[in-house]
């Protein structure tokens, strides 16, 4: 292994390209802890944003009135504001208001991190859009359907749960995938509340060595293959889930 | 292919993008017939480059480009720049010069012409509560450290010391994370910290450690403009012969720099 990363060392002096995350331990290591990182962050955000997605579109048919308006109040908030206004807003403006606990060098911190005020805010953020596209898949749901399970006696929750939503994620899978494309590449706003995932790593290692064309080379390919794997896993979850005849 | 050829084709591609003629040989000419000096300087960096009561910037480092404004017969334009742009735009043509509290390093000598002598020194401390009582650049070891993205110290922080550095894009954005208590201190230029522990607002911080690695700042002009910077080493020149940094230093209430100083006392 060492040898290929001497390699990126004998590159950088032979031609000038400068890759120092492969032949530097203390930037690979960095660069490594980044991919994590970005990958935490985007797989916790993905779970609570499809969860919200969910949740609220059922409480959107609710059929009390403030609850309905609780969650068309929260979409307006989060879909017409943008998403690294939010962030700073919940670090800067929420973060510092909550209360503070002992930390570990005898001083008082914030009770949430910037890790988890972005998979917060992020989460909100992507959730919002989700709700609207849930309702777009349980509007597409025949309204016989519907009818049909109330006369077997399901409740309204059993209806949602083992009716609606079911058919309902057959249709919005793909409009799913176009916001869950983007809440992956949102993850990158987190540098701006100091995260460290990739692009602020990436930051990191430019400033260090001023190596800019060959990181942004990099962080564009790198941010390609992860999306990658996200849309072709998604593309075949949307094929294994097919109803031959349906949608 | 060689990184000042790759950072050319990539300024190139910007310029020519942006629908724009590339940039002449000699900037001197350009920056006369525009009548007009475009500087890039700092600011968020009080007092050497930040905003006042009504969004003008100003400071010791604005003050100087005045002077090489002066000297060519042109007005000055200031454009804000922060650590991890400053360079590129340089490369871009964005700015003529660059006057923004840079440390002159080898590596960044390769990107951009910086101009010798160095016109200021500062070195490396952190701003903390009094009531954590450090001592020792060690006792950041396993501390989360703000910091500013793009600051060269960042990794020998981290890599010497231990210190988690958590950096910001701005010096508002980190003073508000130490604040906070996001971070145990603030590892920044020495000459910034010692204005903000005058601050009445800051009368809880200090700065404990010992200045770690003085180095001195370096203005920069694009790579190649040999005669724009000969004109700024002359200006440097007489800057230190005349005492006007120190001048300055007075004047924006710093106390006189060693650095200053035997730069006078050497060109006098």
């Amino acid at each position: 292994m060492d040898v290929i990363f001497e390699w990126f060392r004998v590159l950088y002096d032979e031609t000038g390209i400068n890759l120092p995350f492969l032949y530097d331990a203390y930037d690979r290591n960095r660069m490594i802890d980044g991919f994590f990182t970005t990958i935490r962050l985007s797989l916790v955000c993905l779970f609570f944003s499809v969860l919200i997605g969910v949740v609220g579109a059922w409480l959107q048919g609710s059929t009390f009135k403030w609850t309905r308006r609780i969650v068309n109040g929260y979409i307006q908030l989060f879909r017409n504001t943008p998403p690294l206004v939010q962030l700073y807003f919940f670090y800067f403006a929420i973060g510092t208001m909550l209360p503070t606990v002992e930390n570990d060098w005898g001083g008082q911190s914030p009770i949430l991190g910037s890790f988890a005020w972005a998979a917060i805010s992020l989460s909100f953020f992507a959730g919002a859009f989700n709700v609207e596209i849930f309702r777009s898949g349980i509007e597409a749901v025949p309204k016989s359907t519907v009818e049909a399970a109330e006369a077997l006696g399901f409740s309204r929750l059993q209806i949602y749960r083992d009716v609606t939503l079911p058919l309902a994620f057959r249709v919005v899978l793909p409009a799913l995938n176009n916001n869950l494309v983007n809440l992956v590449k949102t993850t990158t706003l987190a540098y701006a509340i100091a995260v460290p995932e990739m692009l602020y790593e990436a930051n990191q290692i430019w400033s260090d060595n001023v190596n800019v064309t060959e990181m942004m080379i990099f962080l564009l390919l790198a941010y390609f293959v992860l999306v990658g794997i996200l849309v072709g896993g998604m593309n075949r979850w949307e094929r294994a889930m097919r109803i031959p005849g349906f949608g | 292919m060689s990184n000042t050829t790759m950072n050319t084709l990539a300024s190139a591609l910007i310029v020519s993008a942006m629908g724009l003629t590339a940039a002449s040989a000699d900037v001197l000419d350009t920056i006369k017939e525009r009548g007009t000096l475009v500087v890039g300087v700092k600011a968020d960096y009080k007092p050497y480059g930040f905003l006042d009561s009504s969004g003008n910037i100003i400071g010791i480092e604005p003050d100087l480009a005045k002077d090489v404004a002066d000297k060519l017969g042109v007005e000055v334009e200031y454009v804000p720049v922060v650590s991890s742009n400053r360079m590129q735009f340089l490369e871009q043509g964005k700015i003529d010069l660059m006057i923004a509290t840079m440390t002159d390093t080898e590596d960044r000598r390769k990107v951009v012409q910086i101009v010798d002598p160095n016109y200021y020194s500062s070195g490396t401390n952190i701003l903390a509560l009094k009531s954590l009582g450090l001592k020792e650049w060690e006792d950041l070891r396993g501390k989360p450290v703000c910091g500013i993205q793009g600051a060269f110290y960042n990794k020998s922080t981290s890599q010497n010391y231990g210190a988690e550095i958590v950096a910001f894009t701005g010096t508002a954005e980190a003073y508000s994370a130490l604040k906070a208590g996001n971070c145990a201190a603030f590892v920044y230029d020495d000459s910034a910290i010692v204005a903000k522990t005058n601050d009445p607002e800051w009368s809880d911080y200090e700065m404990p450690l010992k200045t770690i690695d003085d180095a001195p700042w370096g203005l920069a002009v694009q790579l190649g403009e040999d005669e724009f910077a000969a004109l700024m080493s002359d200006m440097i020149t007489e800057w230190h012969t005349s005492g006007r940094i120190l001048e300055l230093e007075t004047e924006w209430g710093v106390a006189n720099t060693p650095f200053a100083e035997a730069m006078h006392a050497k060109f006098k």
